[in-house]
């Protein structure tokens, strides 16, 4: 049975006394046996290689229908070879990983969607790098991306994971929160710093729209998975520190689906309000219509 | 929701309710058909209408119904594939009352006459909901062995199929069962734990007042 709440989750968590990855796995499964779990672990392995070739696979001429979207992965990787950019290795790397694998989706190239294609670059971003930086092993990884699914699938229960039904934050804040719970997990957290650092990612990005140029998954999706990350990484930063979020996960994910429930259709993927319809994207979305005709 | 419809699914981009949702969509109503299609009616709906050809709707529906899943390369370029496999379709917009966003209406004729009409929704990370089959409100996922029985609106249908489903030992997940009026056209939707045997629909097929029958056995990667 899917849990349906953070609560329950670290009740269960408590109860068990097994750690948090595990206890999200033993609930998606629906009869815990040895052979369910090898299923399921492989399953997850697969979404890791997918992941890592995503990455691997980046090439830095491909470019979207739209011309909207390339290189910049490649631009900023280059950038941050020659020394002049502030911040650490790890923080950079996160970035040019975001930026890599949210152009593969923008030019149509296979990815995982983690929670949605265009979100897909935030976890990716936060984890691929983490395993190269701190060396850590690939069940770890493994055992990270349990977690991140674990709150995920609490927020597309409770809340969405849809841009068209609630806008920005449905897809980049629960990547984001997903990403923050996932990291705080590899930093040794406690499942209750995973929950802060989730409630506070999401927190960090509620009301953010789905206003996207010309209605593509380029402009400002791409770049808003860089922010995903980051906001990722700086959550479980806090939250390893002890730093708590004064609303619960589950209020701050009620929240959200409250606040996508108000949001105007013009702000949910229609691409009919926000970014979306000032002059520079209108005379994008005109050349593109001409383009596809 | 299972957590690899969280982490995942694996699908070519750019959106998973637009692309991969909609290939899907596509995909399911190929197989609802039971053959290959030759020609198709798509109309769009909503947010797929407003930015579905930006997001490769069109060109991931028409894949779906060339049998194409979400993740194959293939996809993006399904239109010239469509010319080669010989299915001519054409692209409409319009309003379907009550939809979700993503909604698409799929008229679809196969290689030897069949005929059938989906609504489907694509209801965010990939998922989606078949909501109309012929007309008839419906709601399953796709994601279960599915049997859709069309029969006249008269007593024992439901019988002969559920007992033909015992005897070749299929268990059932969930039932659906709807109607037009009383004495009417009648549609039960059947998801099942273990796969469909085609003979079974054989047998089922030439029973008095069954009208239609379409099944889908799920696949791992759709």
């Amino acid at each position: 049975m899917a849990l349906k709440s953070v609560a329950e989750l670290m009740t269960a968590c408590e109860i068990s006394q097994k750690p948090l990855w595990e206890v999200i796995l033993m609930q998606d499964l629906e009869i815990d046996t040895p052979e369910a779990r090898t299923v399921s672990m492989q399953r997850m392995d697969h979404m890791w290689n997918i992941m890592c070739a995503s990455v691997k696979n980046y090439d830095k001429e491909q470019h979207s229908f739209s011309g909207l979207v390339g290189g910049d992965g490649a631009r900023y990787l280059d950038a941050m070879q020659s020394g002049n950019m502030m911040c650490g290795h790890y923080f950079n790397l996160a970035i040019a990983t975001a930026l890599k694998v949210s152009e593969c989706n923008a030019c149509m190239k296979r990815i995982v969607a983690a929670p949605t294609a265009g979100s897909c670059g935030v976890i990716p971003a936060a984890l691929i790098p983490y395993q190269e930086e701190y060396h850590t092993t690939k069940e770890d990884m493994l055992h990270a991306l349990y977690v991140a699914g674990g709150f995920g699938n609490i927020i597309a229960e409770r809340a969405s994971i849809s841009g068209a039904e609630a806008g920005c934050q449905a897809e980049i804040g629960a990547a984001s929160a997903m990403a923050a719970a996932a990291l705080t997990f590899l930093c040794g957290g406690t499942p209750e710093a995973c929950e802060n650092a989730c409630a506070m990612a999401l927190k960090n990005l509620l009301g953010l729209v789905c206003d996207p140029v010309a209605g593509l998954v380029e402009v400002p999706c791409v770049k808003r998975n860089v922010v995903g990350v980051v906001n990722a990484i700086a959550c479980a930063n806090m939250a390893i520190s002890g730093i708590t979020s004064r609303i619960p996960a589950d209020e701050v994910i009620d929240a959200m689906g409250d606040i996508g429930r108000h949001m105007p259709e013009t702000l949910r993927e229609t691409a009919t309000g926000g970014l979306a319809v000032t002059p520079t994207a209108q005379k994008v979305a005109e050349r593109f219509s001409k383009n596809t005709e | 929701m299972h957590i690899f419809d969280i982490i995942g699914p694996v699908m070519i981009g750019p959106s998973s309710s637009h692309t991969a949702g909609a290939a899907k969509i596509g995909y399911v109503t190929r197989k609802l058909l039971g053959e290959r299609p030759v020609e198709a009616e798509i109309m769009l709906h909503g947010s797929f209408s407003a930015t579905g050809s930006g997001h490769g709707t069109d060109r991931a529906i028409v894949a779906g119904l060339l049998g194409y899943k979400p993740d194959d390369e293939h996809l993006p370029n399904s239109f010239v594939e469509a010319k080669q496999a010989g299915l001519a379709f054409e692209l409409t917009h319009g309003v379907i009352r009550n939809a979700h966003p993503n909604t698409a209406k799929i008229h679809v004729f196969g290689e030897s006459g069949k005929e059938l009409e989906v609504v489907g929704a694509s209801v965010g990370g990939g998922r989606i909901q078949i909501c109309e089959i012929d007309g008839i409100c419906t709601n399953f996922s796709g994601e279960y062995n599915t049997i859709i029985v069309h029969n006249t609106d008269t007593p024992g249908h439901v019988a002969q199929v559920t007992t033909v489903l015992a005897q070749k030992n299929v268990n059932i997940a969930s039932m659906q069962l709807y109607r037009n009026m009383q004495g009417g056209y009648a549609v039960m939707i059947i998801e099942c734990d273990d796969v469909i045997p085609e003979n079974m629909l054989a047998w089922l097929k030439d029973l008095d007042g069954i009208i239609k029958i379409t099944s889908y056995n799920a696949e791992e990667g759709v």
